[in-house]
């Protein structure tokens, strides 16, 4: 619930709005005043500021990347010898169900969520998300989800039956325990985080971008981000819908799964892959709105052939949801039907193809600048494109009988995923470090750390190709001498050490940066977008004018300055809304103010959600407070001290 | 194809001795096994042209910063908007290229899986494999049922003849991959469904699950024999004899504790009055090649070794630790090595 | 918050989480100790007649234990115990998810009688089963009349659905049988 705030019993209230005599620092502490949260504990819970549940959403997604990657290196361990005992059976099978399930749902889709949540507002000129306290319950519940998964984990009844968790192995008779069951709830957080920010995402590119951005003059990663919502929004109701039937079938004896009574494993599959193929496009179409935007910078001019990146774009997220049943080509289905989804699934590379074609002639056309964000792109293409191939090798159906569930699966999503998503990542973060912190990031160490990990990757995950045509199956926590899997095992576990030390170079890079980096003004790359016009790190309120925008490349096309709009309030929080094609300015809209229900809100879900996975009951006991909270939340608001006028 | 091996060989050098393994999709000694080689080289050189084309074009692209003598299209000098017309010529191009590229591919690919579409109807006879956590069940069926053959975590094939094979699961999703012969195919509880194999080459081979399936799903293999028609008759004979009767006191002894304690009740010993249905058949336990579905090599020692302590062997595999009396185990192991 | 309040909170969160641990934790090759069934004696073959004395705590966490509750169950299944017990329901054995235990419903009992035998078609199942899969055996057949904690029990079996799932099941009062009725 919000109040007005407090002023002086003798000061006569009045509507102040900006405009040409209300700039500059006068204007800068108006709006700070209104757009800053209260200090203190209540006041970090409770903020709605997107920049700041954006870096938390980072900072928590980078955490679960080492835990991610601690999984790894144990895995490696283990499978550096043939018929190794270091770690048990059980314990691997933990090992790499918690590998993938923290990084495919706790790091892959949350970080490019949050940098989404930090830069899209920013980038399409507004000084908020359409939906604020929504993005912050989602934040909630997605650290609940987290934590949840992970402490259940250090209790020994974490999952162990792979992040895709099979039915039957999963279900009722074969998965023993809670182990699945909190695996299914782990997801449910998820997707409600991950459905959450695509909604606010979705809306505010569509009606809260600054005055004449019509969508053709969006950056690219705003469209990379327009895109991933709605498939987000589109994708993610299957794995929660279908997570939430097995948790129905392991605690109430439901038959979905169940094939004697009429049910089907394979309902398993279909549903979750319906969700699990356009998840690795969720994680990938974003990196290549980072690799767009970061190609555009350091070679110094817009991208080439911007509708065919849109258009790209698009139609990989189009086609994402016709390539699913590629996951199932062993299961026996029909044959004739396979065809179809090897040609879709051939299909989709078309897109990203063009998209690199127009990443490489916009390098070509331009005079590039090798920082490193610019390597890391580079490093982006040399890798995604042999895992790029490697995909359209197993699209073909002969050939992925024969290398499904193999390492060399296991090689080519590392390589779309490690070299079409992380490094982007990379490059992202120390390409916006300086507007997140005010700071650079050390250069000197950053080419270091981007020759170690790309270097280190190759080398931990090449081998795996040949492991995987050399017969070594997935999930497999030891492998028999003399089948020629020595060599590729073992380099690969040097490798993953090799990554290891470059991801900590990586962090420490960050860490040591935010005391110790050269100051970094506004716009310290010379870059086009319009982040760059505020100041480093960006006030509360983004912008002190909401810019008007007439090209693609505003700062680099507005010589003498940003055009700004004018007449919005300072002393409400106010945003302007345009229409959704040609961003003609259509209305002024309130904007939410702190409040603590989205938090308290998360606390009872998430409180429901755990105590269900132990009985059914906590769902009826637990929605009152739930409800109690989203009342509280969703209460009227009385008007503020200075209502604007009716129109009658 | 032996020339398209070596090249094969030469480009995957890394993969030492993959070729000649007894567990690789490298293999090539069945006829699925051989056109996954053929497709998998012609991708392999497709895709490695349009690789070394997309890294030359950018190399060239990242070199061409250091030529002083070009007009760049950059913000510098207000052209940044601009691009050239052969620029644009050649996304078209490229995009033409890839899109033939992948058409090829598919076709190619298409037409390999036609032919073994085609290769399948002609299969001559049946074996039908049943998974478990975490074995194999392996019935080679014949109308007449006393003649059925049922073994476990071994096949038996006879060279350049295609078999059927009927593909089931008593419990979780499991799949049944030979790499050397052909692909795989996953075990699903309540459908079935079937993989045609046609050996080219004797041998023994290794096939191993490909589906997790649980807590020992790294230790669930299976030895593929593949033999002339003669010796693989003579298998089938063999198998088809009940159980050899015990022939010292020592051999009785176990025989008396194998039928009428534990064992029984999970094993079938065909000719003896073991006959649990739930664990694999012990009958000619022998004459196999490995122990506990490719975990162990067969030999005595092993036998003593998984009798004594399969929970040391293979942790959560549903034969239990029974706690055998020493006496009890040198009888058992003796009777089980009898039944050859 | 008050140290005594802090102090207790802890000590319920560990308690609470220290369950997690004797839930999920499996067993395969199980104690020694424990494994024993007790032996037959001429005083307890008789319906209402069952060990007497209490019971060794770490044999009861056999029914809190989710492993020793699955294995039990593939077991009942595989061991035909279904052939005259139904999934519980009974046929020509008695029903197993009622009130009525003719030979105790404690888990030692059970297992006794498992491991015995008895009178009218109980088959002996010592020498069998391992003393490890009788107690599994146990501590399933305690689910189905819903004496053991709902969150170590699977709702259901990959069969026919013939029973209510184990996790609704009511928690029938254990009385012995009256002779009269049987």
């Amino acid at each position: 619930m919000s109040r007005p705030p407090k002023r002086p019993a003798a000061e006569k209230p009045q509507i102040v709005r900006d405009g040409p005599d209300l700039t500059g620092p006068e204007l800068a502490d108006r709006l700070d005043a209104t757009w800053a949260r209260p200090r203190g504990l209540i006041g970090w819970l409770a903020t709605v500021d997107h920049k700041e549940i954006g870096i938390r959403y980072i900072v928590t997604a980078l955490a679960f990347l080492a835990l991610g990657g601690l999984m790894a290196l144990h895995m490696r361990l283990q499978l550096m010898f043939p018929d190794s005992q270091w770690l048990g059976a059980g314990a691997f099978n933990e090992t790499f169900t918690m590998h993938g399930t923290t990084m495919m749902f706790l790091f892959a889709v949350p970080v490019m969520q949050g940098v989404q949540i930090y830069l899209a507002p920013i980038m399409v000129g507004t000084r908020a998300m359409a939906f604020p306290r929504l993005t912050a319950f989602s934040y909630y519940m997605y650290l609940f989800g987290g934590l949840f998964l992970w402490t259940a984990h250090f209790l020994h009844f974490g999952p162990d039956n792979g992040w895709f968790s099979y039915v039957p192995l999963a279900g009722p008779q074969y998965g023993i325990g809670k182990r699945a069951d909190v695996w299914a709830q782990t997801v449910t957080f998820t997707e409600i985080a991950g459905l959450a920010v695509a909604v606010t995402l979705v809306v505010t590119i569509l009606k809260q971008r600054a005055p004449g951005m019509t969508l053709a003059r969006m950056p690219i990663f705003v469209w990379a981000t327009l895109v991933t919502s709605l498939m987000v929004i589109f994708s993610m109701p299957s794995v929660a819908l279908v997570s939430g039937m097995l948790l129905s079938d392991r605690l109430v004896g439901t038959q979905f799964f169940n094939p004697v009574e009429h049910g089907d494993p394979l309902l398993w599959q279909h549903l979750f892959w319906f969700f699990g193929h356009p998840e690795v496009y969720i994680i990938f179409l974003p990196a290549t709105g980072f690799v767009s935007e970061i190609v555009s910078t350091f070679s110094r001019r817009a991208i080439f052939g911007y509708p065919v990146v849109v258009l790209s774009l698009v139609s990989t997220g189009i086609l994402a949801f016709g390539l699913w049943v590629h996951h199932m080509f062993a299961t026996g289905l029909p044959r004739v039907g396979y065809s179809f989804y090897t040609a879709a699934s051939m299909a989709v590379s078309i897109p990203t193809g063009l998209q690199i074609f127009c990443w490489i002639a916009t390098i070509w056309e331009g005079r590039p600048r090798l920082q490193v964000p610019m390597l890391y792109v580079i490093g982006f293409i040399i890798t995604f494109v042999i895992g790029g191939l490697s995909g359209v090798i197993i699209a073909a159906v002969p050939l992925d009988l024969q290398l499904h569930d193999t390492y060399f699966i296991v090689a080519h999503f590392h390589y779309v995923l490690i070299g079409g998503a992380v490094f982007p990542l990379l490059g992202a973060i120390t390409y916006w470090y300086p507007k997140f912190t005010g700071r650079m990031m050390s250069e000197r160490l950053g080419r270091i750390g981007f020759w170690t990990i790309f270097l280190g990757f190759q080398l931990a995950f090449f081998p795996m190709h040949f492991a995987g045509l050399m017969g070594m199956p997935r999930r497999v926590y030891t492998y028999p001498a003399g089948m020629g899997l020595e060599l590729p095992n073992m380099l690969s576990s040097i490798g993953s050490a090799v990554v290891a030390v470059a991801v900590l170079m990586f962090v420490v890079n960050m860490l040591a940066s935010l005391r110790a980096g050269v100051a970094a003004g506004p716009d310290p790359w010379d870059a086009p977008s319009l982040e760059w016009a505020v100041a480093s790190p960006p006030p509360h309120y983004n912008f002190a004018h909401i810019p008007a925008v007439e090209s693609r490349t505003p700062l680099w096309d507005a010589k003498d300055g940003l055009p700004v709009v004018h007449g919005l309030r300072v002393d409400e929080r106010e945003l302007i809304l345009t229409s959704v094609i040609s961003a003609a300015p259509d209305l002024r809209e309130p904007s939410a103010v702190p409040s603590i229900w989205p938090f308290i809100s998360a606390v009872a879900v998430a409180v429901t959600f755990i105590c269900s996975v132990f009985s059914p009951w906590a769902l009826a006991f637990g929605a009152v407070p739930a409800a109690a909270a989203l009342i509280a939340w969703f209460w009227p608001k009385t008007p503020g001290a200075n209502p604007e006028p009716q129109i009658t | 194809m032996r020339w398209r091996r070596l090249w094969v060989a030469l480009l995957l050098l890394p993969s030492l001795g993959g070729c000649s393994g007894i567990q690789t999709s490298l293999g090539g000694d069945g006829a699925d096994g051989a056109s996954f080689i053929r497709l998998f080289t012609i991708f392999l050189v497709v895709c490695g042209i349009m690789y070394l084309l997309v890294v030359a074009a950018l190399a060239v692209a990242i070199g061409r910063r250091r030529d002083g003598g070009r007009r760049a299209l950059t913000v510098d000098n207000g052209s940044h908007h601009e691009s050239s017309p052969l620029v644009r010529s050649a996304l078209v191009g490229w995009g033409a290229l890839i899109a033939v590229g992948l058409i090829a591919l598919t076709i190619a690919s298409f037409f390999t899986d036609r032919s073994a579409a085609a290769r399948a109807r002609h299969s001559s006879f049946a074996v039908k494999i049943i998974a478990n956590q975490w074995w194999w069940d392996v019935i080679y069926t014949t109308p007449d049922s006393s003649k059925i053959v049922h073994t476990a975590n071994e096949l038996h094939l006879p060279v350049g003849v295609e078999a059927e094979v009927e593909l089931q699961s008593n419990d979780v999703i499991h799949s049944f991959w030979v790499p050397n012969l052909a692909g795989k195919q996953d075990l699903i509880p309540g459908r079935t469904t079937d993989i045609q194999l046609l050996p080219t080459r004797t041998g023994l081979y290794r096939a191993q699950c490909a589906e997790f399936c649980g807590t020992q799903h790294a230790n669930m293999a299976l030895v593929v024999t593949v033999e002339s028609k003669a010796d693989f008759l003579n298998w089938i004979a063999q198998q088809r004899r009940p159980a050899f009767a015990p022939a010292s006191r020592l051999e009785l002894a176990g025989y008396r504790y194998v039928t009428t304690r534990e064992c029984s009740s999970c094993h079938n010993i065909t000719g003896t009055p073991a006959g649990g249905q739930i664990g694999p058949d012990l009958t000619h336990l022998a004459s196999r090649r490995t122990l506990a579905a490719g975990t162990l090599p067969m030999n005595r020692g092993n036998l003593y070794g998984w009798v004594a302590d399969p929970q040391s062997q293979k942790p959560g595999s549903q034969m239990p630790t029974i706690g055998l009396a020493p006496n009890d185990l040198h009888a058992v192991v003796a009777y089980l090595e009898r039944l050859k | 918050m008050s140290s005594l309040c802090r102090n207790s909170l802890i000590l319920m969160t560990a308690f609470a989480l220290l369950a997690g641990c004797d839930r999920e934790a499996r067993d395969v090759r199980g104690k020694p100790f424990g494994e024993t069934v007790p032996g037959p004696s001429p005083d307890t073959i008789f319906p209402g007649g069952a060990p007497r004395g209490a019971l060794d705590p770490r044999l009861a966490a056999y029914g809190r234990n989710a492993y020793a509750i699955s294995q039990g169950q593939q077991l009942f299944i595989r061991m035909n115990c279904v052939g005259c017990h139904a999934h519980g329901g009974g046929g020509m054995g008695p029903a197993l998810m009622d009130a009525q235990w003719r030979y105790g419903g404690r888990i030692d009992q059970i297992a006794a009688t498992i491991a015995e035998g008895r009178p009218n078609g109980m088959p002996s199942w010592r020498g069998k089963l391992t003393n490890q899969q009788i107690w599994q055996l146990a501590a399933f057949v305690r689910s189905l009349s819903g004496q053991e904690p709902k969150d170590a029990v699977s709702a259901r079996a990959d069969e026919l659905s013939n029973t209510p799932p184990e996790t609704q099941t009511r928690r029938e009062p254990v009385m012995p049988a009256d002779s009269a009725q049987q």
